[in-house]
């Protein structure tokens, strides 16, 4: 009845909105509706659709009081050259009031391959810390109690070397592996589709995912098994809806391949974890988090049939976008960033890493890096943004949006389920295509200037290039390389060989876990190039297809 | 009627960012340039290499890792070494400006950097080319 009277007036609206038009046409790259009403939202149902913070199917936040007790992890994502300057850095960070390490890889680290690698040359320690050995990773933490420091360490294809490592580390530190706390990236289907560090093909990478995700329900319980991320598939280009839906849809990949390797879900679902793109549009950003929460919950609850709540929620990690960083005026990536760091707090995010100025062109400086933390320590602190749960929840916008990038993200998980699921789709090159479609399409906007971007196709100036950029020195290589060589004459490599053929056996039984093997391996200082070898060696490795 | 200009995509490396190499890719195809890709990871040699084999005009590197230094002068010794010369060689990527006039002096053309439109990377290559 109410709704009736107010189609009335929107009608009256409508027309007076056709005769300003006529006087004062509006932009013409606006992406959504003039205005939001009730009408909107008449299917929206507050106990269905949204619901109290902490309950199902959690759009309002994964806890009941949110930032109003803690505020999320404020993690910055740093590695660089060498184990002993990346310690130095997080010593750093940790000092500046950070909350949670996050540890950047090289790419040879990335890739399996160690430092003297004739195909790392030019590539160590470029965008992340070397860590070829137990003996490096010793360094990393040296002085950072593991006991008590959460890590993430962003690590895909060899993931369950490096966490091995991790847990080598902590066992001589003193401390067990049912008390550490961190994530590994872990997601390789994500690298297939958009970041490229994959090693193996698609079967076995899912086996080590499992093993791992078995392995830690049992004796890491409280590390997060996998960050099943959108992040990089926003970067490649995505847009909003594409980002979760993709994502969800590797989540879905994962958790089948788990129950497949008869695990039971509610063993391991509470240990998954997701990661989000921060991009430009501060509303529809807010709206894509609180749209993502509600999907995960729905396909554990009623797809997978999860009944513990723990396996209903989204946890996130944030970045702001990297990509929408502009080398032009970098000062101006402070705002943005702030922006950014808005939307994914309004979002309800548990933890975040701002990006810093200069990253469109260097490795960020120690300063740079600090206002990057001290942005979110302002949003934190000074803006009432955390102050209130959820503060934009019945937002006429928020609302409709929230739902229509549900209803996206349902249309494309039904696409990807009809092509056999994630795996299919990523080998069919269905969603590298959507993503480079849209990445493409972003480009003609820019240049089109349909779309602006401040200081880089409008209100550019003549600039001096800029001074002060963090270099990595070439030595780098040269100093890993003789590390190597001190590592390989002075450990025991009779016993490594035992352990490495060990590894192999187990790599060629599928129903073995590989997680003890790899752990023993590493803790006889066996390399992550020799261990990931013994794993080429067995189970390939992928072959990318290349599409335009 | 005039021979296309054959330009080869590449990414040299380990890095695996290619959402700048795929959208220049397909704005020289746009262009009505014919454009070979060559996919992630691809040695020095591969892709001196690829250039032979495909006869292309245009080597277009594409590096975001900072490794620029080390393999981009690499491919041009490579393809000096297979008496290609003559083919025009460009590089996109995330690189200080203080690299590039090492970059040019070691023999590549022209260096793009962020921001750069892909009409400006078109234009330099028609100017520049030897076909």
């Amino acid at each position: 009845m109410e709704n009736q009277l107010l189609h009335g007036k929107m009608a009256e609206y409508t027309a007076k909105v056709e005769k300003a038009l006529a006087k004062n046409p509006e932009r013409h790259n606006l992406e959504h509706n003039r205005l939001y009403t009730p009408l909107d939202i008449e299917e929206l149902d507050y106990e269905r659709d949204l619901g109290f913070p902490g309950s199902y199917p959690y759009t309002r936040g994964v806890q009941p009081t949110m930032y109003r007790g803690r505020f999320w992890t404020m993690r910055q994502y740093a590695g660089f050259a060498t184990a002993e300057e990346s310690n130095k850095r997080y010593r750093y960070l940790l000092e500046q009031g950070q909350t949670g390490l996050s540890c950047a890889f090289d790419l040879p680290t990335q890739i399996g391959y160690d430092s003297d690698d004739a195909i790392s040359e030019g590539e160590v320690g470029k965008v992340g810390v070397a860590i070829d050995s137990l003996a490096d990773m010793e360094i990393l933490f040296d002085g950072i109690d593991l006991g008590k420091v959460s890590t993430s360490m962003t690590i895909n294809a060899p993931a369950a070397v490096l966490l091995a490592m991790y847990i080598a580390v902590a066992e001589k530190q003193g401390v067990s592996a049912d008390k550490l706390k961190g994530t590994i990236q872990n997601d390789i289907l994500k690298e297939y589709a958009a970041r490229g560090t994959y090693i193996f093909p698609p079967k076995p990478s899912m086996r080590l995912i499992t093993n791992i995700f078995e392995y830690c329900s049992k004796h890491v319980p409280q590390w997060n098994t996998i960050s099943i991320s959108g992040y990089h598939i926003r970067e490649a280009g995505s847009s909003a809806a594409q980002e979760i839906a993709f994502t969800i849809a590797d989540g879905i990949a994962y958790v089948d391949a788990a129950i497949k390797a008869g695990l039971d879900v509610d063993d391991f679902a509470g240990r998954l974890s997701f990661f989000w793109n921060a991009h430009n549009n501060v509303l529809e950003e807010v709206a894509k988090f609180r749209a993502s929460r509600r999907v995960w919950a729905k396909v554990m609850k009623e797809r997978f049939g999860a009944k513990n709540p723990k396996s209903w929620m989204l946890r996130v990690h944030t970045q702001t976008a990297g990509s929408m960083l502009t080398a032009q005026q970098p000062e101006n990536n402070i705002v943005r960033v702030a922006l950014q760091t808005a939307a994914a707090v309004l979002g309800g995010t548990q933890s975040l890493h701002t990006n810093s100025k200069d990253e469109a062109l260097a490795l960020p400086t120690e300063d740079a890096v600090r206002i990057a933390l001290r942005t979110q320590q302002i949003v934190a602190y000074e803006s009432g943004l955390a102050d209130v749960v959820d503060p934009l929840a019945g937002s006429y916008y928020i609302e409709a949006l929230t739902s229509q990038i549900e209803k996206e993200c349902w249309e494309y998980i039904q696409k990807i389920d009809d092509m056999g699921g994630a795996v299919a789709a990523i080998e069919k090159g269905y969603i590298q295509r959507e993503i480079q479609e849209s990445a493409y399409k972003w480009q003609l906007e820019v240049e089109s200037k349909k779309r602006i971007i401040v200081g880089v196709n409008q209100f550019q100036i003549d600039e001096k290039p800029p001074e002060g950029l963090l270099r990595v020195d070439a030595s780098v290589g040269e100093m890993q390389k003789r590390k190597l060589s001190a590592l390989r004459a002075k450990r025991d490599n009779a016993v490594l060989q035992e352990k490495l053929k060990a590894l192999e056996t187990a790599a060629r039984e599928e129903s073995t876990n590989l997680m003890p093997p790899i752990l023993e391996a590493v803790q006889a200082y066996g390399t992550l190039g020799e261990i990931c070898g013994v794993l080429r060696s067995v189970f390939g490795e992928y072959q990318a297809h290349v599409s335009l | 009627m005039e021979k296309r200009i054959r330009v080869l995509v590449a990414k040299p490396g380990l890095d695996g960012h290619d959402r700048g190499a795929k959208v220049v890719a397909r704005a020289l195809r746009d262009a009505g340039f014919e454009v070979i890709y060559t996919g992630l990871r691809q040695t020095p040699e591969q892709i001196a290499e690829a250039a032979l084999e495909e006869d292309v005009n245009v080597v277009a590197l594409s590096l975001l890792s900072g490794a620029h230094n080390t393999l981009f002068p690499k491919v041009v010794e490579l393809l000096k070494e297979r008496e290609m010369q003559h083919v025009l060689i460009v590089g996109g990527g995330v690189i200080p400006d203080s690299d590039i006039p090492g970059l040019k002096q070691a023999g590549v053309a022209e260096i793009f950097t962020p921001g750069t439109p892909t009409a400006a990377i078109v234009e330099f290559i028609k100017v520049h080319v030897t076909q």
